[in-house]
Formats: C-alpha cells, structure tokens, sequence
C-alpha cells in the first residue's frame, strides 16, 4: 500500500512538473496564449479545465478498457475520444452558463475551445498508451491539470506586469509572450532529472 | 458566401496571408512540440496539409446534405476519420518518425486551423476551391514548421535531416524546450517587422 502510494505520488509530480504539458509537451497553447492576459480569466480556465481533464480522463478510461479492448477496436480511439470529451464539455458548459455567467461571459469562446483541446484529448490517449489504471489514469490528469494551472498563473502574472512595459513594437503582443514562455520554460527544466519514473 | 478569389489567389493566401502559424496563431503546439528536427516538422506538415485537403474535399462533397444544426459534430467527425487513416499510414510507412511524433500526429484532430477551414471555406464552396484551399493552407503549415525546424537543428545539433553540416553544435537550447518557444517568438517578431517596415503595419500581429 505505501510502495502503491508513493508511485501515485511519483506520477503527480512527474505529470504536473517534469513533463508540464505547456513547457515540455506543448500541448494546449492556443488557450495557454490566449487565455493568460489576466489573472482572474487565467485561474477560472485553470479551473474548469482541470475538472473536465479529470472527469474525461475516467470516462475515457471506463470506455476504453471496458468496451472498446475486449472488441478489439483500439484504432477507434481518436473518434471515440473525441465523442467523450465533446459531449461532456458540452454538459459543462451548461453548468457553466447556469452558475457563474460572469465568468462564462469572459472565457467566452475558449470554453467551447476546451472541446477540441489537445490536451483534454492527449490525456486519454497517453492514458491509454502507457495502460495506466483507473486510479493511476485519474492522478494523471489531476497532475496534468494542475500543472497545466500553475503554468497560466505563472504565465499569467508576467504578461499583468509587461502591459506597462515598453516593448519594441514588432514584438508586442505573441512575440513577447513566446520569449516569455521560453525564458520559464528554461527555468521548468530543472525539474528534469527530479524523479527516475 | 461563396469565395470569388481564383483558385491561385486561394492558394497563395492560404500560404503567405493567412499563414497559419505566423499570420494567424493558431495550432501552435505541434510548431514547438515536433520542430527539434527537420525531417520530423517536415513530415508533420505532409501529415496536416494531407488531412487539411482531405477533410475540405470531404465536407465541400457532403455540404448539400448537413444539416446546418448538427455541422461541428458531422466536420468532427470526419476530420477524426481522416486523422486515423493519417496516423495508421504513417505507423506503416514512415514508423521511425511516428515513434517520435505520434501522440502529436493524432492530435492534429484538436486543430483549430482545420475545422475553421471546413466550417469557413469547405461548406460553402465547390469541390475544386476546397481543395485548393486545404492544399494552400496545409502548404503554408508545412512552410513554417519547415522554417522552425530548419533553425532549430541546425543551431541546436549543428545537423540538417540527420546530416551533420556544421560540425559543432553551436547552443543546446535550441532543441530544448524552451528553444521553440524561442524561435517561433523571434520569427514571429522578424515576419511582424517586415510586416511594419514595407507594409506599413497592416494586419500586424497575430489574433490572440
């Protein structure tokens, strides 16, 4: 039970810091650069995306190893996925609207971006990739989505603080955030090496 | 809204105006995450620029027959079809750079570039447009995954497709992470200071 602890343990730090989907896999920059301009918008999406990354994840995982192993239809997995994570993004959008419409109001059309988000669909598809179980599949995503959290507020923080910083013009706006995202990214690969998985 | 451009203006924009990485921002990830080496980026762009014709051939052909409601669900699943025959062709003819890229292979399904393609272009136009329009818009995907790569390699491992030219390997960095971050930021800056420099600034920037 402890050896069984610890490995979960491993393979949260290992998800939400050494491989960080954003700075060492590069999955989900389309909302990690649009989304990161303010704090508040930065911590909402963190939010719900962990919460959908998790509750996908699980789906995914009942689906994958219950229906679509036993009928040999593993080449299916990008469709099949895709259906999952789209029907129950779909679910928390509704959720969404209903208890805080302020927030949806801001994350706008990045809530349906979420959909087709690589790394919602990535998570699945490395879940099923390593054959990881249930509980490892969930402490995965969690990871993933925490790191996935720490990597906007931190992002999120610098580009408050560069509004007022004189920039030369053509880098103002992406260029500037890239170099950023570089300059931590940099500073993420020191985390390589943390753990021997 | 059908498009009145000639075939050869739709597919110079989908390359040089409405370039997707550099013009427009979007589909990022896999312009930073297989970029470390040329043949990889350059056998990413096939792959995209391959689905991207496909998919518009797809819905151009079926546009007559979906149902404006159900649309995003129907384009979905024909771009994840088309992605799977993508990924099973690669794991059989070219296995040595699925290995390495796979996962991101089979995330070309999450493009925004693509489905905007199907939902802008695709269901409102004829056969020939589409098409020409999915080649154009693969095309300039594959140009600037090229241009990344290029850079990266040879600055990062001083090789050029596995080939070593330089004979040192000038800054590590470049392959590493943040690297690509790096370089996509630069070229980013460089095609926005051009922009400013002959054209006056117009259209500066990407989309957010």
């Amino acid at each position: 039970m402890g050896h069984e602890f610890t490995k979960l343990l491993e393979l949260f730090i290992a998800a939400s810091l050494i491989q960080n989907f954003v700075f060492t896999r590069f999955l989900g920059l389309c909302i990690f650069f649009g989304v990161s301009k303010k704090m508040e918008t930065a911590v909402g999406m963190s939010i719900t995306f962990t919460a959908v990354m998790v509750i996908s994840a699980a789906l995914s995982w009942i689906i994958y190893f219950t229906v679509m192993v036993p009928l040999g239809l593993q080449f299916l997995q990008i469709i099949i996925f895709i259906g999952v994570v789209a029907a129950f993004v779909q679910g928390a959008d509704t959720i969404m609207r209903k208890v805080s419409p302020g927030l949806y109001h801001k994350l706008g059309v990045y809530l349906a971006l979420i959909a087709t988000n690589c790394i919602i669909l990535a998570v699945p598809l490395i879940n099923a990739e390593e054959k990881y179980t249930l509980i490892e599949s969930v402490v995965f995503a969690l990871g993933s989505g925490l790191g996935f959290a720490l990597a906007m507020i931190i992002m999120a923080s610098i580009r408050e603080k560069l509004e007022v910083a004189r920039v030369p013009r053509p880098f103002r706006g992406l260029p500037i955030a890239f170099i950023t995202a570089a300059l931590i990214a940099l500073a993420f690969t020191g985390f390589s090496g943390l753990i021997q998985l | 809204m059908q498009d009145n451009r000639s075939l050869k203006q739709i597919f110079l924009d989908g390359i040089l105006v409405d370039n997707t990485i550099f013009r427009l921002a979007i589909s990022l990830c896999p312009a930073i995450a297989v970029t470390s080496k040329l043949k990889n980026g350059v056998y990413m762009g096939i792959a995209v620029a391959g689905v991207q014709a496909m998919v518009n051939l797809t819905i151009s052909l079926m546009r007559k027959f979906i149902h404006p409601r159900i649309r995003i669900p129907v384009f979905m699943l024909v771009i994840s079809g088309w992605v799977t025959v993508t990924v099973l062709l690669m794991n059989a003819f070219v296995y040595d750079v699925y290995k390495e890229v796979g996962l991101y292979i089979a995330l070309i399904v999450a493009f925004a570039s693509i489905l905007a393609h199907a939902e802008t272009f695709a269901s409102k136009n004829k056969l020939a447009p589409s098409f020409v329009d999915g080649v154009g818009m693969g095309l300039g995907f594959m140009v600037a995954l090229t241009i990344i790569s290029f850079f990266r390699e040879l600055f990062g491992k001083g090789t050029l497709w596995g080939v070593d030219v330089l004979g040192f390997k000038p800054m590590l960095i470049m392959i590493l992470p943040a690297g690509g971050f790096l370089v996509v930021g630069l070229l980013m800056g460089f095609f926005n200071w051009i922009d400013i420099k002959f054209y006056g600034g117009k259209g500066a920037g990407g989309a957010g």
